[in-house]
């Protein structure tokens, strides 16, 4: 993919810069204008949004207290800031979504991995794997809090009875690991997207130079290792960066399975608490913007110094 | 083709005695594939069992594997003894779905284009844009988009929900469909021009063809994730843009059982999106296979 | 596809849908002006309103009811997004008695003297005095409706009791019941005592919880607004309540609702129940398991003559709403005591919303049903006091809960806190300094108020 990016970039450089200036920059609007009803699109519907939440930010404002409505400067970026339930929120988001993404890259991997190989009812196989992915989500976080993780009539319980008896251990999940439960929740969900990702790029993998490797005696960690793994790591970065796009933002498996209990509270579900129990407008807004800054801050990190999704380099 | 050439492969591997030992392990794997399917549907299998239980039956310790199987959830979710009818939610999710996809295609291509077969300057800047758009969490933007709405009359609006979902799935839209056009070798462009095709003409009948897998993986996850939002759609819609998933989450009460009720609806909620996605599974994976296209 | 055919597509789908341009919802006389939209809780009281509507209320007065319903956390929060931005999208909620008094103080919901005025047959005085009270605005006004009302009260396995020669006092209190608790742990296999809610939530744990605090002296507030929430009666209540439940109390306790109670009731996993008299009509229902089985106790006190709490799901007209007049009707014809006879005669009189009238508690037919629990019931209810419901005055109206806006925040908070002890992950000590900040938090804003206004 990236030779071809680098492929793409120069044919145009071919056309540009030996044009007289006049063609040179209608050129260049002739290529942009394709881009720009998305972009124009964009700006308007999610920007103006983001303002609201910007001027918002800066207001004292609580709908239960309407005489009370006025500017508060940076105050409630102080209290968003100073409060422990943010840090603790902080802290959540970032454990749930890291274990979430590498949880369900790995099995996604191990899984394409299996998946690649022929064997009897191998779409069978696959299509029984996409179909935790497709269910609605709130729908599945129900079956999970209600059907599967319930200490009294769940099927995990269920199972541990039929298995070791009626004295077997029946732990309450959603209290003792909430968590836990929550993550195994989403790794269930996300895992079969990891998966889809992964065996994708393992279908386009050099079969030519794998066939000769084998031939030649390489065990399968070496195929592995050397050759199946670094073609794999832009998708891995692919599902990586998609995975923590949507589990950052996570609200209804946690405000479904926990109700933000127990130490599960992300930052979402800390927002929507703001806004709707509390009514505090202005201080819901300023840890919004507070998220948006953290984000932005650690994607262009991870994106431009780290990632190949954006570079262009050599190698394929 | 690509399965072919596994196919050619594998045979050539196994002729060997290290090949016929790795036929054996193959076959081995080939039953843990299984197994792992098996268990991650189960929780599924589970799901469409209670349903078809009475709620009593639903909810005793152990779980009854082998209770009489009824259609009582399903009844109740299509509105039985003058309960609501689930047709206009229904409904209203096939439309904010399906018309936010369009919308996202429309807008999606075109933008990819211009960032990956004849790219603007500083295209990684525009494409790090688009995915900053879905940094801000949805719910501290939930108050001013409520406000807006409220201001242009557009609450409980099935469009202004369309317009809602479809800047949701753009960005994502954009970066699948740009790792698709970019695909597409420049030579194949190059030739069609020399050949005296128009841009437009060999875009429509060459470069879209070449990318349908992948348009058809965009359009799959787009329609997912819009049929999926809950979020926005408990808090704008009322009575007449109600969609699916606002509809399922009324079966839970907290005072009462309704597990098997619950059930029922999230196997018919889940249903077009389970459809779609087992019809467009081969698409989905060819298209994601950013590079099979060769 | 041809290019022409892909555009003419396109074009049919475009007009096809643009026809549906509001969507798809809201039945046949959706917009119209005789039609209302009702927002609700969907608890099975309101489940069987909405299927008695069409072809009773509508039939009658030819005005079409659109309803949405929605789980008790969602609806709250729906609600209050709808009727402090007055959105006029829907005419009628349900609220309880604890917005109400606030929701009238900043004018979001209209009163209803003057149509109570003109409209003699709903019979205002037949509600039940506490219910009025606690749904009137500081104006004296009346400003909901109830439509099914509740106290608490301890419900417990008669026969179970019996069969250990065990009995129930008349007024039993906390100290009594839990030695019963302890005494009634595997009367059959796998049984515990006592069913007690542990779920996180202002409206969930801390329900039943506060009504323990109340009765051991303890308050969430003085009159002067300072936070009592690590005070010694507090603590003792909420140590009290913690080791109850994890010796002799239900499994997964730290989960438990309302509706997990029930469930274990039901299902013979517990002997014991304290918790809403609404749960009776479920229990006696002709499905239980446990019908004619359960004896119904006053709340347990210990300090005060009387500790069950009041609730009513209520109707509330929002202020901004176009069709009050037809929205009175529905509340009229809801709330009335013809509905009553209505899901008596089509239902069952045990799924009567009750709690509210005082002729329901004289009709015949229904206290055949409900012979077990109708007097307690009402017993409870009338000896609820939302002024005074502790040992020392109160700066805000509420039995399980303080009438201010902050306290669901609050109360969530706090509950979280609760359940995490009752987990055993933290100590009650320290789950109540926490709660202790958070409440002065809210108590100093009160007390510079009422500074500021002195």
């Amino acid at each position: 993919m990236s030779t071809t990016v680098e492929k793409a970039t120069t044919a145009p450089a071919d056309t540009g810069p030996n044009q007289p200036g006049a063609l040179k920059s209608a050129g260049a609007w002739a290529r942009r204008a394709p881009l720009l009803p998305a972009l124009i699109f964009m700006i308007v519907v999610t920007q103006l949004p983001f303002v609201g939440t910007l001027i918002i930010s800066f207001m004292n404002w609580n709908a239960y207290y309407p005489d009370e409505r006025g500017f508060a400067g940076f105050d409630n970026f102080a209290r968003v800031l100073t409060d422990i339930n943010t840090r603790d929120a902080i802290i959540t988001t970032i454990v749930l979504t890291v274990s979430v993404v590498l949880l369900s890259l790995l099995f996604g991997m191990l899984i394409a991995l299996l998946l690649d190989r022929v064997f009897l009812g191998r779409g069978i196989v696959r299509t029984l794997m996409i179909t935790p992915f497709l269910v609605v989500p709130v729908a599945a976080a129900l079956l999970w809090k209600h059907a599967l993780f319930n200490p009294e009539y769940g099927l995990l319980n269920g199972v541990l009875t039929w298995l070791f008896g009626a004295n077997a251990v029946q732990p309450d999940w959603l209290t003792s690991a909430p968590l836990t439960s929550v993550i195994i929740a989403l790794v269930w969900q996300w895992t079969p997207f990891m998966m889809l990702i992964l065996l994708a790029g393992l279908q386009g993998k050099p079969l030519d130079v794998i066939e000769a490797a084998q031939i030649d005696g390489c065990s399968h960690w070496q195929i592995f290792r050397y050759m199946t793994f670094p073609h794999l790591r832009q998708y891995l970065e692919l599902g990586g960066l998609l995975g923590s796009i949507y589990i950052v933002q996570n609200f209804d498996a946690v405000f479904t399975i926990t109700s933000g209990s127990l130490g599960t509270a992300n930052l979402p579900y800390t927002i929507y608490q703001t806004f709707f129990q509390a009514q505090d407008y202005g201080r819901a807004s300023a840890a919004g913007v507070v998220v948006v800054i953290g984000t932005i801050v650690i994607a262009t990190f991870a994106l431009r110094s780290v990632s190949s999704l954006f570079k262009q380099e050599g190698g394929r | 083709m690509s399965t072919a050439t596994v196919e050619k492969a594998t045979t050539a591997a196994t002729d060997t005695a290290a090949g016929k030992k790795r036929k054996r392990s193959g076959a081995i794997l080939g039953v843990v594939a299984w197994i792992v399917g098996l268990l991650f549907v189960s929780p599924v299998v589970w799901m469409l069992l209670t349903s078809f239980h009475s709620e009593s039956d639903a909810a005793t310790n152990p779980p009854s594997l082998f209770a009489p199987l009824t259609v009582e959830g399903y009844a109740n979710f299509f509105g039985a003894d003058g309960g609501a009818s689930p047709w206009p939610p229904l409904l209203n999710s096939i439309t904010a779905s399906v018309l936010s996809t369009i919308l996202v295609l429309i807008f999606a291509i075109p933008a990819a284009y211009a960032l990956s077969i004849k790219p603007v300057e500083k295209w990684t800047d525009v494409m790090f844009f688009f995915l900053s758009t879905k940094m801000l969490p949805i719910v501290a933007g939930l108050l001013p988009v409520y406000l807006i709405a409220q201001g242009i009359g557009a609450l409980d609006n099935i469009w202004f929900l369309i317009v809602l979902y479809t800047s949701m799935n753009l960005p994502i839209a954009v970066w699948m469909m740009r790792s698709f056009l970019a695909e597409v070798p420049g030579e194949v462009l190059e030739a069609a021009q020399m050949d005296g095709c128009t841009l437009m003409r060999s875009l429509r009948t060459i470069v879209i063809p070449m990318v349908l897998p992948g348009i058809a993986a965009t359009s799959l996850i787009c329609f997912i994730f819009s049929w999926n939002e809950l979020l926005f759609a408990r808090v704008l819609t009322g009575t007449v843009a109600q969609t699916a998933p606002v509809f399922l989450i009324g079966f839970v009460t907290s005072q009462g059982l309704f597990l098997a009720k619950v059930c029922a609806a999230a196997v018919i909620v889940s249903l077009p999106v389970l459809i779609a996605g087992f019809a467009a599974q081969d698409k989905l994976v060819q298209g994601l296979s950013l590079g099979a296209i060769k | 596809m041809t290019r022409s055919g892909l555009r003419a597509l396109l074009l049919a789908l475009v007009l096809l849908t643009s026809t549906a341009c509001a969507g798809w919802g809201g039945g046949g006389g959706d917009g119209g002006p005789n039609s209302i939209n009702v927002l609700m809780v969907n608890n099975q009281q309101m489940v069987d309103l909405q299927r008695l509507t069409a072809d009773n209320f509508t039939k009658e007065t030819g005005i079409t009811v659109n309803f949405t319903v929605l789980p008790e956390n969602d609806v709250r929060d729906k609600i209050s997004q709808e009727f402090s931005s007055q959105a006029g999208q829907y005419d009628v909620a349900t609220v309880s008695n604890f917005e109400i008094p606030i929701y009238a103080r900043s004018r979001w919901i209209a009163p209803l003297d003057d149509y109570l005025a003109k409209d003699p047959t709903f019979d205002q005085k037949d509600i039940l005095g506490p219910m009025t009270a606690s749904l009137s605005g500081d104006d004296g006004k009346i400003y909901g409706e109830p439509f099914y009302g509740e106290s608490s009260f301890l419900m417990y396995r008669k026969d179970l009791l019996a069969a250990k020669g065990l009995t129930m006092p008349a007024k039993p209190t906390w100290d009594q019941v839990a030695q019963l608790a302890a005494q009634l742990d595997g009367a059959q296999p796998g049984m515990k005592g006592i069913c007690l809610r542990g779920q996180p939530g202002w409206g969930q744990v801390f329900a039943p919880l506060t009504t323990v605090v109340n009765t051991f002296g303890g308050t969430w507030f003085t009159k002067d607004w300072q936070a009592q929430v690590n005070a010694p009666e507090f603590t003792e209540a909420v140590n009290f309540y913690v080791d109850l439940v994890r010796t002799h109390g239900e499994t997964g306790a730290p989960q438990a609702g309302f509706t997990e109670c029930l469930n274990n009731m039901i299902q013979g996993n517990v002997a014991m129940w304290y918790d809403a008299t609404s749960a009776a009509g479920s229990l006696e229902a002709a499905d239980s398991k446990v019908k004619g089985q359960i004896g119904y106790a006053p709340a347990p006190v210990k300090e005060t003559a009387s500790s069950g709490w009041l609730y009513a799901w209520s109707w509330g007209i929002q202020n901004a709403s176009a069709k009050k007049d037809n929205a009175w009707k529905f509340i009229s014809w809801a709330s009335g005591k013809k509905y009553e006879q209505l899901v008596g005669e089509q239902i069952g009189w045990s799924s009567v919303p009750a709690g509210k009238r005082a002729s329901t508690y004289t009709n015949p037919k229904y206290l055949a049903e409900s012979s077990a629990f109708a007097a307690p019931t009402k017993a409870a209810i009338e000896s609820a006091d939302p002024k005074n419901p502790g040992v020392q005055p109160r700066p805000a109206l509420g039995i399980q809960f303080v009438g201010i806006p902050e306290f669901p925040d609050l109360g969530t908070q706090v509950s979280q806190q609760i359940s995490s002890a009752i987990a055993g992950q933290v100590s009650v000590a320290d789950a109540l300094d926490r709660g202790q900040q958070l409440a002065d938090d809210v108590a100093e804003r009160y007390r510079s108020r009422t500074e500021g206004n002195s």
